[in-house]
C-alpha cells in the first residue's frame, strides 16, 4: 500500500475528540497504575493493612484491572481506530456518531468508578457473581460497551463506502486490522451484555433472586478471553503496520498480516473454557477441545514473530548491516526523536515471555500447576502490561504529539520502555515463581500469608514477593516518567502543525489479498467453531446445576437477602 | 507468502501439535486430569471426612466464607483421598499446595478429583482460598495433614511430630485451625 501524501490535514474535531478519549483515560490511569504499587506493597507485606490511602485493598484491585485493562484499553482502541480509519481510508469520520460513543462510555466510566469508590463494586474487574456490585455498577459497564459498539457501528458505512469506490483495491492492512479488533470485540461483547442486562442487573436490583452462577462464569469468559485480543490486536496493528517503516525498512509480507488477523477472528472466541479448567459444571472433553483451539491461536503469534523478526532484519540490512546477526545492532533503540520504535520493540521482547507462558496456561492439566495463583498475574503482565500497553501509552503519545503540534521534548520518552522492561522482569519473575509455590493471586497476603504476626505466615514466599513489590516500583517510577512527559506535552507549547499521520510501512511482499479481502468467510467460519465449541459446555452448565445463587455483599459472609433454596434440592445435612 | 515463512507457520503448527498430544498423554497414560461435569452429586452443606477403607478417604469439604470446613483433615501416608467440593454462598478456590489439586467451588456445583499420596510423602499441607471472596479472603487456608497412623491418636492432631533430617520443619498447628475439627473425626 502506498500512499501518494503521508500527511492529513486534521479536522479540529477529531482532535477534540481525540485529546478527550486519550486525555480523561490516562488521567484516570494515574490511579490504576498507583492502585498496582500499593498491591504490590500490600502483598509483600510492607504495607500491613486492609487498605492504604483510603482504598481497601480489593477496592483498589478493582480500580486497577477496571482501569487498567477496560477503561483505558477501550478508550484508546476507539481513538486510535477512529483516527487511523480517517487516515487509512482518507475520509473524514461522522463526528456526531462518534461523540455520542464518546459519551457513553464516558457516562458509564463515572458510574462505574463512582460506585467502586463508594465501596459499592469490590467485586473485581470479573465481577464474578454471587458477590454483587450496585446496580449502577452494571449499568455503567452496558453503557461503556455499548459506547464502543456505535463506536465500530460508525466506522461500517466508511468502509463500505470505500469498498465501492475502489473496486478491485485491497482494503488498507490498518484497516482490516482494526475492523478484525472490533469484529471479536462486537461478537464477545454480546454475551457478556446478556449477562450484565439480563442476570446482573435485574438481579441486584432485586426483580429476581437468584442467578445462575456457572452459567454467569461461562458468559463472563466467553468474553474474557476475547477480551485479551481486543487488547493485543491494536498493538499488532502498530507492529504489522507501522514498526517496520519505524525501523527504516518495509513489512515482509503483507498477506502474513492478513492470514494472521483472521485467524484471530475464527479462533479468538470458541477458547474461553481454558479459564474454567479447574470449574465444576464443565465435561472434560469439551475443556480438552477448548485447549486445542486454544493451542491454535498461538499460530498467528507464530506468523507475527516471525514476519516481525524478518521485517527488522530487512531494517537492518537497509541500514547497512553485513552477516547474520548484525541487523540486530543496527536498529533504532535509542534514538529520541523514534521513540515509538522503542516502545513497540520491547512490547515484542516483553511478548515472547507472555506468549510461552500462556501456552503453559492453555494446556490444559498443567492449568492445575498454575490456576489462579500468582502465576497467572505473572503471565497477563507480560501480554496486557508489555506489548499492549506499551504499544497503547507510545502511541496515545505519538497521536498527542501529532495531533497538537507539540513536539515530545528530551530523551526521557525513549527511556520508559526500557526502564518498564526492567521492572516487568523483576515484577513477573517474582509472581511466577511465587505462583509455583502456591502463593494465590488477588489476595492480600500482606495481612496474613506475609505478616510474621499471623498464624498464616509463610516465610517461604518473602523472596518472591519482594521481587514482584521491587519489579512493581520500577514499573511505577517508569510510568511517573511517562506521565510527567505526556501532560508536559499535552499542556506544552504548539511548535509545529496539527496533522493527522501515522507512520505506515509499505509492504516487501505485497501480494494480492486472495482468500484475505473479504471478513464475510471468516465471521461466519468463527459463529460455526464458535457454537461447536460453546453448544456443549452450555448444556453441561445447565444441567450440573443444583440451584441458582442469591446476592453477597463482599463484606458480609451471609446472603444479601433472604434466601431459601429450592424444594427440589436435597442437601445432605447428616453430620 | 515466502517459503521460509510458510515454514515458520507450519513448524509453529507442528511444535502446537506435539504439545497437545503431550497434554493427551498426561491425561491418559498419566491420568492426570481437570475436574469434569457431574450431575448426580447434590452439593452438601457441611464437610465431612469419611473413611472408606483402610487409606481409602472421602473428603465432603465445604469452601465458605471464609473458612474451610472441615479446615484440617489427618489422614495416612499413601492415602487416596476423593475430593468433593461445593460452597453454599460464593465463588471460592481449592489448591493444595505440592500437588495437582486445584479446584473451584461454585455454588450449585459439585466438583470432584481424587488424589493418592505417595507412601513416602508425608506433612502438612497447606489448603489456599485462591479466589477473591471478599474481605476476608486473604484469611481463607486450611490443611491436610498426612501423617503415619501411629501418630493419630483420639483427636486429629499428631500426638509427635517426626521430621526427618531430609525434610524441612512443618510449622505447628496453629490456633485458627484447631478451633473447629470436628468434621475430620471419623
Amino acid at each position: 500500500m502506498s500512499f501518494r501524501q503521508t500527511v492529513m490535514a486534521l479536522d479540529r474535531g477529531l482532535k477534540r475528540l481525540t485529546l478527550i478519549q486519550l486525555g480523561v483515560p490516562m488521567f484516570l490511569l494515574i490511579i490504576g497504575i498507583g492502585g498496582g504499587l500499593l498491591q504490590t506493597l500490600m502483598r509483600a507485606g510492607i504495607i500491613k493493612s486492609p487498605s492504604a490511602l483510603g482504598l481497601e485493598y480489593y477496592q483498589g484491585l478493582t480500580l486497577h484491572g477496571i482501569i487498567n485493562a477496560i477503561v483505558f484499553t477501550t478508550f484508546f482502541a476507539v481513538a486510535f481506530g477512529n483516527a487511523l480509519v480517517s487516515y487509512a481510508l482518507r475520509m473524514t469520520i461522522n463526528l456526531k456518531i462518534a461523540w455520542l460513543a464518546n459519551w457513553l462510555m464516558l457516562v458509564g466510566t463515572v458510574m462505574v468508578a463512582v460506585m467502586v469508590f463508594a465501596g459499592e463494586g469490590s467485586v473485581l474487574y470479573t465481577f464474578y457473581p454471587p458477590l454483587q456490585a450496585h446496580p449502577v455498577f452494571y449499568a455503567g459497564l452496558a453503557l461503556f460497551v455499548v459506547g464502543s459498539w456505535v463506536a465500530f457501528w460508525n466506522w461500517i458505512p466508511m468502509y463500505l463506502q470505500w469498498r465501492r469506490e475502489h473496486p478491485g483495491q485491497k482494503t488498507p492492512l490498518a484497516v482490516v486490522g482494526i475492523f478484525t479488533t472490533f469484529i471479536v470485540w462486537q461478537i464477545c461483547t454480546i454475551p457478556v451484555a446478556y449477562e450484565v442486562l439480563v442476570l446482573l442487573l435485574p438481579w441486584s436490583l432485586g426483580w429476581t433472586d437468584t442467578i445462575n452462577i456457572e452459567f454467569a462464569r461461562t458468559l463472563f469468559w466467553f468474553f474474557g478471553h476475547p477480551l485479551v485480543y481486543f487488547w493485543l490486536l491494536p498493538a499488532y496493528v502498530m507492529f504489522y503496520t507501522m514498526l517496520p517503516k519505524l525501523a527504516g525498512g518495509k513489512l515482509f509480507s503483507d498477506r502474513a498480516g492478513r492470514l494472521a488477523l483472521m485467524i484471530f477472528i475464527i479462533l479468538s472466541i470458541p477458547v474461553g473454557a481454558h479459564h474454567q479448567f479447574a470449574e465444576p459444571g464443565i465435561g472434560a472433553q469439551w475443556k480438552l477441545l477448548h485447549s486445542f483451539l486454544t493451542l491454535g491461536v498461538t499460530i498467528p503469534s507464530f506468523i507475527t514473530a516471525f514476519t516481525m523478526a524478518a521485517s527488522l532484519e530487512y531494517a537492518g540490512r537497509k541500514r547497512g548491516a553485513k552477516g547474520l546477526l548484525d541487523w540486530f545492532g543496527k536498529l533504532p533503540y535509542f534514538q529520541a526523536d523514534n521513540y515509538m520504535f522503542a516502545y513497540l520493540f520491547v512490547g515484542l521482547v516483553i511478548f515472547f515471555f507472555g506468549g510461552i507462558t500462556g501456552i503453559i496456561n492453555a494446556s490444559y492439566n498443567l492449568n492445575n500447576v498454575v490456576h489462579n495463583t500468582a502465576w497467572m498475574p505473572g503471565h497477563f503482565h507480560m501480554t496486557v502490561a508489555g506489548p499492549v500497553f506499551l504499544a497503547f501509552i507510545g502511541m496515545s503519545l505519538y497521536m498527542v504529539e501529532k495531533m497538537t503540534g507539540k513536539k515530545v521534548k528530551g530523551k526521557l520518552a525513549v527511556a520508559v520502555p526500557y526502564i518498564w522492561m526492567v521492572g516487568i522482569a523483576i515484577f513477573s519473575t517474582g509472581l511466577m515463581r511465587g505462583g509455583l509455590h502456591g502463593e494465590p493471586r488477588r489476595t492480600n497476603m500482606g495481612l496474613t500469608y506475609l505478616n510474621p504476626e499471623s498464624s498464616l505466615y509463610q516465610p517461604e514466599w518473602k523472596l518472591w514477593v519482594m521481587m514482584t513489590a521491587i519489579g512493581g516500583t520500577i514499573m511505577f517510577l517508569a510510568m511517573v516518567i511517562y506521565f510527567a512527559i505526556f501532560f508536559k506535552t499535552l499542556f506544552g507549547k504548539k511548535t509545529e502543525e496539527e496533522v493527522l499521520e501515522f507512520p505506515v510501512s509499505e509492504a516487501y511482499h505485497d501480494e494480492k489479498p486472495g482468500i484475505f479481502a473479504n471478513f464475510k468467510p471468516w465471521v461466519i467460519a468463527a459463529i460455526i467453531l464458535i457454537v461447536i465449541s460453546y453448544t456443549p459446555v452450555l448444556i453441561d452448565v445447565m444441567r450440573s446445576t443444583a440451584y441458582t445463587a442469591p446476592p453477597y455483599d463482599p463484606h458480609v459472609p451471609v446472603p444479601a437477602r433472604q434466601f431459601q433454596l429450592p424444594p427440589n434440592v436435597v442437601i445432605d445435612n447428616t453430620k | 507468502m515466502d517459503k521460509y515463512e510458510q515454514r515458520a507457520v507450519l513448524g509453529g503448527s507442528f511444535l502446537m501439535l506435539i504439545f497437545f498430544v503431550a497434554v493427551v498423554i498426561a491425561t491418559t497414560g498419566f491420568g492426570v486430569t481437570v475436574p469434569t461435569c457431574i450431575v448426580d452429586v447434590q452439593p452438601f452443606k457441611h464437610g465431612q471426612l469419611i473413611k472408606l477403607a483402610d487409606k481409602h478417604y472421602e473428603l465432603h469439604a465445604v469452601a465458605k466464607m471464609w473458612s474451610f470446613d472441615p479446615p484440617e483433615i489427618t489422614i495416612p501416608p499413601g492415602s487416596r483421598l476423593d475430593i468433593f467440593l461445593t460452597s453454599p454462598d460464593v465463588a471460592h478456590g481449592f489448591n493444595i499446595e505440592k500437588t495437582n489439586i486445584n479446584l473451584m467451588a461454585i455454588p450449585g456445583q459439585v466438583t470432584y478429583a481424587s488424589l493418592t499420596f505417595d507412601q513416602n510423602e508425608w506433612g502438612n499441607f497447606r489448603l489456599f482460598c485462591h479466589e477473591y471472596c471478599g474481605m476476608n479472603h486473604h484469611a481463607m487456608q486450611g490443611w491436610i495433614k498426612v501423617w503415619p497412623a501411629a501418630a493419630l491418636g483420639a483427636t486429629n492432631q499428631p500426638v509427635q511430630q517426626p521430621a526427618p533430617a531430609a525434610r524441612p520443619a512443618e510449622k505447628p498447628t496453629d490456633t485458627t485451625t484447631q478451633q473447629s475439627n470436628g468434621g475430620a473425626k471419623q
